[in-house]
């Protein structure tokens, strides 16, 4: 009954405030807004609350095993990225409010029918409608990545990210269409009934090019170079969303259509190297930046090479792990942009080094910041630091991506609190010109001003609710992530209308193990942090081979990163390639 | 550039072998055999009295891909405004000028002459079109696009005074809003009758006239006015951004 | 093998636009490459759905039973014509701003992030 809603409500919402919005006053507007992602919110928890259920758009049912209409199979895993994107877009609503000077309805009209892709990406069954909503959103995050069409900055990010995101998504069609030429169905489930057992090289190339698009909009490397454009560029409130879901909505898609329809074992290797290179670029990119919105958005490309290993070992520990994972460092990450966001707005700045020492005027905004790098580096209690351990223990036989994922850890947490000590605590000598600089200040879109509790609220709220998360039922979500990797269940009810019974939970790994797991990341985070804002006391005998290391390794990979659009689906090209040729030659 | 082009030439090699590997395997063309397409032929004009079968499939078969494609356009158009949107420090140097300055007509009667004969014929096919997407081809894809070139032939053929005067950008907008609400709108008549979303609810009338197939003509119809509005709107803010950068 | 030919001239417009986005140095000429690059789509698409001898899904004035083509490959290219043509008007909108901000059609010359 619920299902149509969370598509449904922000976009009625969205064309009423694009049509009439600059005729409402401003704080009705603000309020349909507000009210529409709040009522969305609540739709998707009750949908995640329920069973999993199936539903048929137009009322066409299925007719002897071959679906005709599209329908919404919604499961946990789906639902609770409803519920996590909803969350965002409503506390990106909040933070807006008072982040540009003038009344910003065409933002709002932006990331309302944002959340509605988001929503009918998450819960769709239909191959060719996972399309759809997956270009809506992007559609969306197009427009919002170049709001502020003053500036360069975010033009060039904005093309990067157009460019790069629709050719995946052109290939990704291209690719359903090969699966529609073998399978005459665009259902998943009807899909994976035609396909299962004749995994020849066409169903191959195909996966290959169907999870292009996805990984391309998962900032999986070597796809990942408009991430931290797009993200460093585009309005906080929009990054939040970008870093908070839509990334983790790509990693999903790559979940559901190898849970749902393609059970191809093949994908193990690739997604488990790929994950394995994410992690490790995300982790040295993000610890080289000053910029604070593109230190963020690196620790993002970081952790959603953490997120992947934990799907690409194809099992349910992991993939649940990987979906604790997501609902901790959606919040966390969304937070720790609403403070960047907030330190622009009273500061006028995001640059590391030009703002040592200046935080001490808003200390709270540290303490907040400084918890969420804390969290980051997966100090408990959060989801993510179950779905760290659950991650941990699915790569039990991988120790290489076990050490990546501890690498990915460590390195984030430890630059966001490095950039924390060193602002808000002033540590460390003052570098006003310290080399590999090369990116820009942001400009301000208001004036310097006090912070109002439309900011620090929702970056509040959204730090409460990653540690509440902690508590979110973890059987549910091992039992559903079980559920999703199984296909032939999912298909007795979408085309048989059966209600198979939930699988039981995978196991867990024991609480202490994960604790003291996590005392290693933390501690060895902050001892990172303060050993690099204060090696200059450190002696020469230390240094020297530690520069010889860091700054090849960190200049290389930088110089790889040129912000040009040529350059970057240039690599575009050589993943779907290599991607492809792993599945189809191996 | 040129490790750009190493870089591209051997992924695009590997894309062309992954691609062989995988296509040598397809059906040749001509030799579909699908069931999905053929079950759709078979029944779209029995039990949705549509005889434009891609019609039934876009506007009730596969009725919720064409809202979220409704809505790609909704949000580019949008978009699109916000990104050539007058920005803070630029509203206070165009204050002071008039509309009155924008491009005249052209001087050649032969265009004008032109433009006003293709205006109706272009209208009336416009509406033809969208108002039997159910029965032959065509819909509120097509016919809006036609519709929307009539703004444009009044721009080219009386100048950009008279095209703001007859799509005024209110209007635009607002009609956007409305066919793109209407579409979601319809979707919930279903619901209200106690049936699912995008439920065809509506009289189906006969086979073949263009008050037919229920919903699917009703769906036409807010897209046709939806597409129409947003690609004005579309023209418009480009024509905008043009005559301001004209000024400068 | 003649048969197979539309699967082949699709993947070479994909690798031509791709080629094309490369090498672009003009903002409006890579917005085109793309478009390129999607209409191999359409032919993939129109290519898989059609059947031999078969008409258009069109039941107007045939009747019932007439072999058609798939109408569901040409349903979809319909949504896949709409997401090119927004797509596309977006890209020109943000390269009209990029060459009035930073004075420059050429992505090479706009370099503002990077590193």
């Amino acid at each position: 009954m619920l299902a149509p809603w969370p598509v449904a409500l922000p976009l009625v919402a969205a064309a009423f405030l694009a049509g009439l919005g600059d005729k409402l006053p401003r704080r009705l507007a603000d309020a349909i807004a507000i009210g529409a992602a709040a009522i969305t919110a609540l739709c998707c928890a009750l949908l995640l609350a329920g069973p999993p259920v199936v539903y048929w758009f137009g009322g066409i049912q299925p007719r002897s095993g071959t679906a005709i209409g599209i329908d919404f199979a919604i499961d946990a895993n789906g639902a609770g990225l409803a519920v996590l994107s909803s969350l965002l877009i409503l506390a990106a609503l909040f933070f807006s409010l008072k982040y540009f000077d003038k009344p910003a309805h065409m933002f709002q009209v932006l990331l309302l029918v944002f959340l509605a892709g988001l929503c009918g990406f998450s819960l769709t069954g239909d191959l060719f409608d996972l399309f759809v909503f997956f270009e809506v959103m992007s559609a969306a995050a197009f427009g919002l990545c170049a709001y502020k069409s003053r500036e360069v900055g975010p033009l060039q990010g904005a093309i990067n990210f157009a460019v790069t995101n629709t050719a995946g998504a052109f290939i990704t069609l291209s690719g359903i269409a090969l699966l529609y030429s073998r399978t005459g169905a665009l259902n998943l489930s009807h899909m994976h009934r035609m396909i299962a057992g004749h995994d020849d090289s066409l169903v191959l190339a195909a996966a290959a090019l169907v999870c292009t698009g996805f990984l391309v909009k998962a900032a999986i490397v070597p796809f990942q170079f408009w991430l931290a454009d797009a993200h460093a560029a585009a309005p906080t409130p929009a990054c939040i969303v970008f870093s908070g879901a839509m990334v983790e909505a790509g990693l999903y898609a790559v979940a559901r259509l190898q849970g749902a329809l393609f059970g191809l074992p093949q994908l193990r290797t690739p997604l488990l190297a790929a994950g394995v290179a994410t992690c490790l670029v995300g982790a040295v990119m993000c610890f080289a930046q000053r910029h604070l919105k593109r230190l963020l958005a690196f620790s993002t490309i970081a952790h959603a090479g953490v997120i992947l290993c934990g799907i690409a070992v194809l099992e349910p520990g992991g993939l649940s792990g990987a979906g604790l994972y997501v609902v901790g460092h959606g919040l966390v990450k969304a937070a720790l942009f609403l403070c960047a966001g907030m330190l622009l707005h009273r500061l006028q700045s995001i640059d590391e080094l030009a703002l040592h020492g200046r935080g001490r005027e808003v200390p709270w905004v540290g303490v907040l910041f400084a918890l969420g790098g804390l969290l980051l580096a997966g100090a408990p209690p959060t989801a993510m630091f179950f779905g760290d351990g659950a991650i941990h223990h699915a790569l039990e036989a991988h120790p290489i991506a076990r050490f990546a994922v501890t690498v990915a850890s460590i390195a984030t947490g430890a630059a966001v609190l490095r950039a924390c000590g060193r602002i808000f605590l002033g540590l460390g000598p003052r570098e006003p010109d310290a080399p590999g600089g090369g990116e820009q200040d942001e400009e301000p879109e208001t004036e310097a001003a006090p912070i109002p509790w439309s900011m620090w609220v929702p970056a509040a709220f959204l730090l409460a609710l990653a540690i509440g998360s902690a508590w979110l039922p973890r059987e549910h979500a091992g039992s559903a992530a079980a559920r999703m990797l199984d296909a032939h269940s999912w298909a007795t009810q979408v085309l048989d209308r059966a209600q198979p019974a939930m699988p039981s939970p995978p196991p867990e790994e024991p609480l202490a193990k994960g604790l003291a797991h996590a005392a290693l990341t933390v501690g060895l985070a902050i001892a990172l942090a303060l050993l690099t804002l204060f090696r200059k006391r450190l002696p020469e005998i230390l240094r020297g081979p530690v520069r010889a290391v860091w700054n090849p390794l960190a200049g290389s990979l930088r110089a790889l990163h040129t912000g040009a659009v040529g350059d970057q689906v240039a690599w575009l090209t050589l993943g779907v390639a290599a991607l492809g040729a792993s599945l189809v030659f191996s | 550039m040129k490790a750009r082009l190493v870089l591209f030439g051997i992924g695009a090699l590997g894309f062309a072998a992954v691609w062989f590997a995988g296509a040598r395997k397809l059906d040749p063309m001509g030799s579909y055999h699908g069931a999905y397409g053929e079950i759709l032929n078979a029944v779209s004009v029995p039990e949705r009295h549509s005889t434009n079968v891609v019609s039934a499939v876009n506007f009730d078969y596969r009725g919720l891909d064409t809202l979220g494609e409704e809505f790609i356009l909704y949000i580019s158009v949008v978009a699109v405004a916000a990104i050539l949107r007058k920005q803070k420090d630029e509203e206070e140097e165009d204050e002071d000028e008039a509309p009155t300055q924008l491009r005249e007509a052209p001087d050649s009667d032969a265009v004008r002459l032109f433009g006003v004969g293709l205006v109706p014929v272009t209208v009336i096919f416009g509406l033809y079109m969208i108002s039997h997407g159910s029965v032959s081809p065509g819909g509120g894809f097509q016919g809006g696009v036609v519709l929307a070139t009539v703004p444009l032939v009044v721009y080219l053929c009386a100048g950009a005074k008279t095209y703001l005067r007859i799509a005024p950008p209110a209007l635009a907008k607002g009609g956007e809003g409305l066919g793109a609400a209407g579409y979601a709108l319809i979707g919930c008549l279903g619901v209200l009758a106690g049936k699912k979303f995008l439920e065809n609810v509506v009289p189906l009338g006969t086979p073949g006239e263009a008050w037919s197939a229920g919903t699917i003509t009703l769906l036409n119809l807010t897209v046709g006015v939806a597409v129409g509005t947003g690609f004005v709107e579309l023209i418009s803010s480009f024509v905008e951004e043009l005559l301001r950068k004209a000024e400068k | 093998m003649l048969g197979h030919l539309p699967y082949a001239l699709a993947a070479w417009l994909i690798l031509w636009g791709l080629y094309g986005i490369v090498t672009s140095r003009n903002l409006i000429h890579l917005v085109i490459c793309l478009a390129v690059l999607q209409t191999s789509t359409y032919l993939i698409l129109l290519a898989i759905g059609y059947k031999a001898g078969a008409v258009a899904p069109i039941y107007a004035d045939m009747p019932a039973g007439t072999v058609a083509v798939d109408p569901v490959v040409q349903a979809l290219m319909l949504t896949d014509i709409v997401v090119e043509a927004t797509v596309v008007a977006l890209l020109l909108a943000i390269a009209v701003q990029a060459h009035e901000r930073g004075g420059s059609l050429d992505p090479a010359r706009l370099c503002a992030l990077k590193g």
